[in-house]
This record gives C-alpha cells, sequence and structure tokens, in this order.
C-alpha cells in the first residue's frame, strides 16, 4: 500500500493533479519529506494535526446537536415532558435519527462544496491544498439553524470560500473567518430564513408541528423572545446550559462548548487570551447595560429593556456568543497575532456582541457581526501593538554608540582635502 | 562581577547520543578542505595556484573587498584542487597534507603595549580575523568599524552541542591572550556569558564583563544574550566570536602560529558511542567517524548542531567553525496516520495529542523527517513562547518575506542572526524555512543600506 502509493506520488509529480492526489495521499500518511536546509529535526506538529485537535473539539457540539435537533422538534409536537430525564428524552434513538438526517446533509454539503472549491483552486494554481478548510467545513453546519435548505447552505459555501478566501490567496492570507462569510452570506441573502421562529426546530417550516400546537410552541430563540420583549422565558437556565434550547445546530449546549475551550486551551491550539478576554468584554458590556437598567434611566416601555435587563453573565448561556468566541474568535488567520492585540481583540469582540445584540432587535445574533468587524480591525490593533515595539527601539537608539567607521574617516579626509 | 540572565522562553531538545566527556585523537586527516559558502558574503580572490605548496597558516586566498582579510591554510601540503561551481565560483580549496607539518610563523605584536590598529592588522593578515563575526548581518566582521561591545558565549544550550567548559579545559592561556587583544579593537566591553552551574574556564579571566546565563535553549546563543544584555541599534556595530575560536586565536598571538586544532563533539543516536575527538578545522570527516561506530547505513551527517548546522556527508569535510558533528537517521518515509495519532517519540510545544509535555526530560531520537508539509502561516503565538528577545518574530519573519526593508529596519532585523530562529522553525507548525528567510533578509539589508 505504502509503496503503491509512493509509486502514484512520483507518477503524478509535476502533473496538475498532482496537489489533488497529495491532498488524499497526506491523509493517509504523513510525507516522507525531509529537511533540507535550516533546522535537520522539526517539531512533531503540522498544521493537519492543528486542525484536527479543533474538529476534535467540535465533534461533541455536533453529536450533542444532533440530539437536540430531534428533541427539539419532540417538544414542538409534544410539548416539554414534565419529569425531564436526560437518557429518555433527550438521548433516545428518535431524537439522534432526526438529528443525523438533517445536520448529517448539511456536513456533506458543507466539506463537499466547500473541499471541492479547494481542490479546484489547488489544482488551477498548482498549489498544495492546505487545511484550512477542514475546521470551517466543520464550523458551518454547528452556526446555522437545523432547517436551512441545502441548495442555500451550496451557495452561501461557494460564496464563502471563493470571495472569503480564496480571493485572498488562499488558507492563512484571507481577512474575514470564512465560516462567518458564509454565516453572513446566508444572513443576509436570505433574511427571512435565517431570523424568526421557524428555522431554529426541524420541521417548524413545513407546517409539520400540530396545527393546534404550533403556535403556542414556536421555535423562537431565546434572543428572539427577549427582543420582542418577552421576559419571562419559558426555559430554565440549567436548560440553557446544558443545551436543551433551540438554537443554531452547535452553538446551545454551554457545558460541551467549556469543555471545548478547555481543551483547546490546554493543548494550546486556542489562544486562551482571546477566550478570556472575550468573556470579559461581554460581561463588561451586560454589567453597563443592566446598570442603565438599574440606574432607572431606561423606561420600562423601552423596546431595549427586556434585552438590556437581562442578567449580564447569562448573556453567555444564549445564542452563539459562547460558541462565538472559543471556535470563531480565536481563529488565528483572522484575529490578531500578537499577544497584547489578542487580549484587545477578544475583549472587543465581547463588548460589541453584546452591545449589537441589545441594540439591533433585527439581529439578535451579534456574535458573528461582532467577530467579523473585529476581523477587519485585527490588523489595525496589531499594527499599534507592533508600533509600540517599534517605537521602544526608537528610544533606544538615541543612546546608541556609533563609532565611526575608520574608512569614512579616509573618505572624509579625501573630500576635505579635495 | 557578574550580571545574571535568566530566560525564560525556550525549549531545550533533549536528543540521545550526547558526547561523552572523553577525548580520543583523531587519525590524522589526508586531505584538509575549506568550504567558502562558510564564508558568507567573500568574494575569494586566489593567491595560491593549484599544485602549489603551503605552510600551516599561510594565506590560500583573500578578499576582494577588503584585500588585507587573509584566509590561511589549517595544515601545510600542496593545494590539490579547487572545486569551482557555476560561473567558476570556488566551492572549496582541497589541500594534500604532507607527513610533517610546517607551520608558518608570524611576527606577534607586543600584547601590552601594541594598539588596536596593530592587533587588527596582525589578526587581518595572519588569517585570525575570519573567527570574529558582526552582527548586523551575522557576516565576517567588517575590520573598517569599530564595535560598541563584543559577545562571547561559553555556554552551549544547543541539542547536543559541545561543551564548551570540557573542550576549553586548560586553555585559560589562551583565551586570556585572545580577551586582551580583542579588548583593544573595542572602547566597550568584551561580554562572556557562561552557565551557572559547571566551573567555566573563562570565570578568572581579567579584561571582561562575565555573565551567568540560566534557563532553556536558546539562552547559549550569544544573539539572546546580547539582546538581553545590551541590544544592538541601527548603526550599531558588535562582534562575536565563538569560545574554541578563542583559542586559535589566543595561540595565534601568543606563538605566530595558525594551530587549526580543536576538540569537537562527535554525538547524535546513530553514534554508538558518543564523544569527543581532537582533529583539526578542515579534516575529513570520516577520520573520527568510524572509530565511534555508526549503527546504521543511511543517516543525516550535520556539520554543526542539529538546529544550525549544515548538511555534510561521510566524504564530507569538518567546518571552519564547527565544534559538533552531529549524526541522526534520515527520516525519509511515510508515516500511517502521522497526523492524527497520539505522538510519543517526538517533541512539541503544543499538547495537540502530543505527549512530550509529560516527560520533560526524557531524550527523543528524532530524525530528518519534517513531520508535515510545507504551509502557509497560520498558527499565531506560538514562536513567541522559545523566542526570548524583545522582537516580533512572526512580524519579523513576514516583513523579510516581502522584502519591506524599513519594516525589517524597524522590526529589529540588525540584532538576529538566522541561528536566533532556529528554535522557531523547529516549532513551526506550517514548516516555514525560518533561518532561510531571515538569511535572505540580511542579505537583502545589507545589499541596500550596508
Amino acid at each position: 500500500m505504502k509503496d503503491k502509493l509512493h509509486q502514484l506520488k512520483l507518477k503524478y509529480e509535476g502533473k496538475k493533479m498532482a496537489p489533488a492526489f497529495n491532498a488524499l495521499h497526506t491523509f493517509l500518511y504523513t510525507p516522507n519529506e525531509t529537511t533540507h536546509s535550516g533546522a535537520h529535526v522539526r517539531g512533531a506538529d503540522d498544521l493537519k494535526r492543528t486542525m484536527n485537535t479543533v474538529i476534535m473539539a467540535l465533534v461533541p457540539c455536533l453529536i450533542f446537536g444532533m440530539f437536540n435537533a430531534g428533541y427539539q422538534q419532540y417538544i414542538a409536537i409534544n410539548g416539554a415532558p414534565e419529569n425531564f430525564s436526560l437518557f429518555n428524552d433527550f438521548l433516545t434513538w428518535s431524537n439522534f435519527l432526526v438529528g443525523l438526517t438533517t445536520i448529517l446533509p448539511l456536513v456533506i454539503v458543507s466539506y463537499g462544496i466547500g473541499l471541492g472549491i479547494e481542490f479546484l483552486f489547488a489544482v488551477i494554481k498548482g498549489h498544495e491544498v492546505e487545511e484550512g478548510y477542514l475546521v470551517t467545513g466543520m464550523l458551518v453546519p454547528l452556526i446555522v439553524p437545523v432547517d436551512t435548505p441545502l441548495w442555500m447552505l451550496a451557495i452561501a459555501v461557494a460564496f464563502g470560500v471563493v470571495i472569503g478566501k480564496e480571493v485572498f490567496g488562499g488558507t492563512g492570507m484571507n481577512i474575514l473567518n470564512p465560516a462567518l462569510t458564509i454565516r453572513a452570506f446566508l444572513f443576509f441573502a436570505y433574511p427571512t430564513w435565517m431570523s424568526g421562529d421557524k428555522v431554529w426546530v426541524h420541521g417548524a417550516v413545513d407546517g409539520l408541528t400540530k396545527a393546534g400546537s404550533a403556535d403556542a410552541i414556536s421555535g423562537e430563540t431565546i434572543l428572539g423572545s427577549l427582543a420582542q420583549g418577552t421576559s419571562n422565558l419559558s426555559y430554565s437556565l440549567s436548560d440553557m446550559f446544558y443545551g436543551f434550547i433551540p438554537g443554531s445546530v452547535g452553538e446551545t449546549s454551554k457545558i460541551l462548548i467549556l469543555l471545548g475551550a478547555l481543551f483547546l486551551i490546554f493543548s494550546k491550539i486556542a489562544s486562551w487570551r482571546i477566550i478570556v478576554s472575550g468573556v470579559l468584554g461581554a460581561l463588561a458590556m451586560g454589567l453597563i447595560f443592566n446598570g442603565i437598567v438599574d440606574a432607572g434611566w431606561l423606561p420600562t416601555y423601552s423596546k431595549f429593556y427586556t434585552l438590556m435587563s437581562f442578567p449580564y453573565w447569562q448573556h453567555l448561556l444564549v445564542g452563539g456568543l459562547a460558541f462565538g468566541i472559543v471556535f470563531m474568535a480565536t481563529d488565528p488567520v483572522t484575529g490578531s497575532q500578537t499577544n497584547r492585540g489578542k487580549w484587545i481583540y477578544g475583549f472587543l469582540i465581547g463588548f460589541m456582541s453584546v452591545m449589537i445584540r441589545v441594540f439591533n432587535p433585527g439581529y439578535p445574533e451579534g456574535v458573528f457581526l461582532a467577530i467579523l468587524l473585529m476581523n477587519v480591525f485585527a490588523p489595525t490593533i496589531d499594527h499599534y501593538v507592533v508600533r509600540g515595539n517599534i517605537k521602544k527601539r526608537l528610544k533606544r537608539l538615541k543612546t546608541a554608540t556609533i563609532y565611526p567607521k575608520t574608512s569614512d574617516e579616509v573618505d572624509s579626509l579625501k573630500t576635505e582635502t579635495a | 562581577m557578574s550580571k545574571d540572565i535568566r530566560i525564560r522562553k525556550g525549549l531545550n531538545i533533549n536528543l540521545v547520543g550526547a558526547a561523552e566527556h572523553t577525548t580520543s585523537k583523531a587519525v590524522t586527516s589526508n586531505v584538509y578542505a575549506l568550504n567558502l559558502n562558510e564564508f558568507h558574503g567573500i568574494t575569494p580572490k586566489m593567491l595560491i595556484k593549484q599544485g602549489e605548496e603551503v605552510k600551516a597558516g599561510e594565506p590560500l586566498f583573500y578578499n576582494k573587498n577588503k584585500e588585507q582579510m587573509h584566509f590561511v591554510s589549517p595544515v601545510s601540503g600542496e593545494l590539490v584542487e579547487i572545486v569551482r561551481g557555476a560561473r567558476r565560483k570556488i566551492l572549496s580549496l582541497k589541500i594534500l597534507a604532507d607527513k610533517t607539518q610546517e607551520y608558518m610563523i608570524n611576527k606577534v605584536p607586543d600584547l601590552d603595549t601594541a594598539d588596536g590598529a596593530a592587533i587588527k592588522n596582525y589578526l587581518l593578515h595572519s588569517g585570525g580575523w575570519p573567527f570574529i563575526k558582526q552582527r548586523p548581518y551575522d557576516v565576517i566582521a567588517n575590520p573598517d568599524a569599530t564595535p560598541k561591545a563584543i559577545f562571547i558565549s561559553a555556554y552551549a544550550t544547543a541539542p547536543l552541542a559541545a561543551d564548551v567548559d570540557y573542550v576549553l579545559k586548560g586553555k585559560e592561556q589562551e583565551l586570556q591572550a585572545a580577551i586582551v587583544a580583542l579588548g583593544k579593537m573595542t572602547p566597550g566591553k568584551i561580554h562572556v556569558s557562561i552557565g551557572n552551574s559547571a566551573r567555566s574556564p573563562f570565570a578568572d579571566l581579567k579584561g571582561i564583563e562575565l555573565h551567568k546565563v540560566s534557563g532553556p535553549h536558546p539562552a547559549g546563543l550569544v544573539g539572546t544574550q546580547i539582546n538581553k544584555i545590551d541590544p544592538i541599534n541601527k548603526g550599531e556595530v558588535v562582534w562575536t566570536v565563538s569560545p574554541q575560536d578563542m583559542v586559535i586565536l589566543g595561540e595565534l598571538l601568543l606563538t605566530g602560529k595558525f594551530n587549526a586544532e580543536r576538540t569537537i563533539a562527535l554525538a547524535g543516536s546513530v553514534i554508538k558511542a558518543p564523544k569527543y575527538h581532537t582533529t583539526k578545522i578542515g579534516a575529513e570527516i570520516s577520520t573520527f567517524l568510524y572509530a565511534s561506530g555508526v549503527s546504521e547505513d543511511r543517516f543525516r551527517l550535520i556539520n554543526g548542531d542539529v538546529l544550525t548546522g549544515s548538511k555534510t556527508t561521510t566524504e564530507g569535510y569538518l567546518g571552519f567553525y564547527n565544534n559538533t558533528v552531529t549524526a541522526i537517521p534520515e527520516g525519509d518515509d511515510y508515516e500511517l496516520f502521522g497526523w492524527n495519532k497520539p505522538v510519543f517519540n517526538k517533541i512539541s510545544t503544543t499538547r495537540a495529542l502530543t505527549f512530550s509535555w509529560l516527560q520533560p526530560k526524557k531524550k527523543y531520537d528524532l530524525d530528518t523527517n519534517t513531520n508535515g508539509e510545507h504551509r502557509a502561516f497560520v498558527v499565531t503565538g506560538q514562536y513567541e513562547e522559545v523566542f526570548p528577545m524583545d522582537i516580533y518574530p512572526l512580524q519579523l519573519l513576514k516583513a523579510c518575506m516581502v522584502k519591506d526593508l524599513d519594516e525589517m529596519e524597524q522590526l529589529g532585523l540588525y540584532e538576529v542572526a538566522p541561528e536566533d530562529f532556529s528554535l522557531t522553525e523547529f516549532i513551526c507548525i506550517s514548516k516555514q524555512p525560518h533561518q532561510q528567510i531571515i538569511r535572505d533578509g540580511l542579505d537583502l539589508l545589507q545589499k541596500e543600506l550596508g
């Protein structure tokens, strides 16, 4: 097997299809490439391993999302179970099957279209297929509503990969997070599908839910109902924390996101600075809003009242904020690259997310807009951080001890005599 | 007086096959060679024709741009071959050694009374000058410039590198002579960094500023020490000399003889009995390689340590600046699912199913496999963990890649040498050639502004 593939690799070498073949080959075998210059030994990590680690952190969210899709449909039809039992009501085969049949196609379309485009570009441009899309392809199905039509997803993925990434030169060169570009495309191209109370529960769009109960239990997200001024939520805090709530596929279970975050921080793949400062930023903005409400500056009839009075720390439990901070804001390519910049970048993402969430009820999910906005500003943040280092160097320059070169002295003598 | 430098950022790469503290004399080599690529940026002009006889210490060629700068023969014998490459560029010179060695005896200036210019002139003509390197640009020092300070690192932290304290034992006299001479060429200080634990031959020498360094690699790299002691500013020049070269300089100043002999460490997992050997610059590596036993047929032979050395073969020659020769296994084999399975036998700074963090003291047998393919820069914040200088490594590398001269200058390219980026290159997830990028950047900067 190993030798056969090696022969094939040699056969394809220099041909147009080589990148495509190598991409598949390297999935099976780490290449036989050895060092030529510089350090003769190299560390164990490569980009595939890095991306794989992120995917491992995402898999629990995906599986939970599958169960939750089934569960949300079940309670939309039958009403919430009176005595909720994790194993009898949630982790059931029927729930999983509903989730599998709705979410697996999303995953397949996301990877199929996205990797297809990556391979195409690699073959046309003659470079290797880079691994960036492995994570993007996994993120996309996790941040879209369950019932996103596949054709919409396909168009959005094509747009996101080409415009969000390939036009900039591919992996490592893009300015905006490709997964969020895809999400933003969906949101703005098909606004009626991507918001409102239908898409979040599988089957709600088709009127699959019973006629009598469809209005009573709509598939609205918590943020959606808050934005409409409903302050008595039908979900408990533990529901929000464990994730038994409607929402995008992967974003609901905060405990699994927390575990994923801990895993990524421990494995040193994601920046803990961005995650911590992102949480701090969200809490800070939430506290400011709570303070405004407590100070009585805001009349209760204001349309912002319910969202502003929403306890600050609970912002982290609803919507995609936690998921965004852990898995999207930490994208190293589009985020800040300096350690100090990461603190600022993460903080502003958390801060802006809650601000957008509260001030624009049309975009209850502020986190993706906040991250995209900060993606654009990340180079600016880095610029000023790096400037600080340059300034330090320039300051040092004033005390520099520079001795004239002996040849300079000779030269200056020459000009004097001339 | 000593000042302590503690380095916290870095990574010790512990490899199997460290040289034992025993020295044997290598078999005398028949042919000696000088590899001219080692003298970066020097355009050689030959003084000796092919077939002519030279004495040890007699000039072979000079630097076309600085005619006083002579490069001398390490041994006496016949210049048998001038190896040329494309456009007749001289690649290396081979000398067939005489059975009995004859030395050219230079007239030594009096160390107590001679001034800096006299010392400079002596070292330039007698062949000692190429041992003095300068920063910026990491090239052989420009004799026209006056350095603000001279730095010597007598503490080796690179993987499997020769133990400086061991190879310099008993050489205090030569070292002191070299220090006196170097001290005359700078109005500044001579900074010598030594390890914290061992007894260094530099400890009692006069005329130096002694620093005790501790911490992981790259604590022992002179660039790290410069950055912590007295960083280089634009326009400033510092010189660096490696300690084993100081011995040759010292002997040259005391006796007038260019004695190319040095003790080198032969190390690496492929070597059965890794230890030290005394030999000469340019000697055939095979004269001491097989004496220690080699456990594999195919292996990577490196002139220098595994991070910064240059590739050579069993027919190769000991480099001009090297005191370590390393042999490690080649890694030109595929590994099934190498990218996702847990890794226990390789070093990593992450914990992405790599488990080297569990056993920081474990010794590893690394091969030359890149463990992945070349990619664009993706991950951030990892180089900073092993890069102790007050410089943004990723930004500097990118500035070099896009050839942005202003940015390169502002981000501190003057302060670094390629070797300072060897550790970031080792851990690089995107497998980018950091040292080459920095070298190209330095060459460009020197060409445009130097």
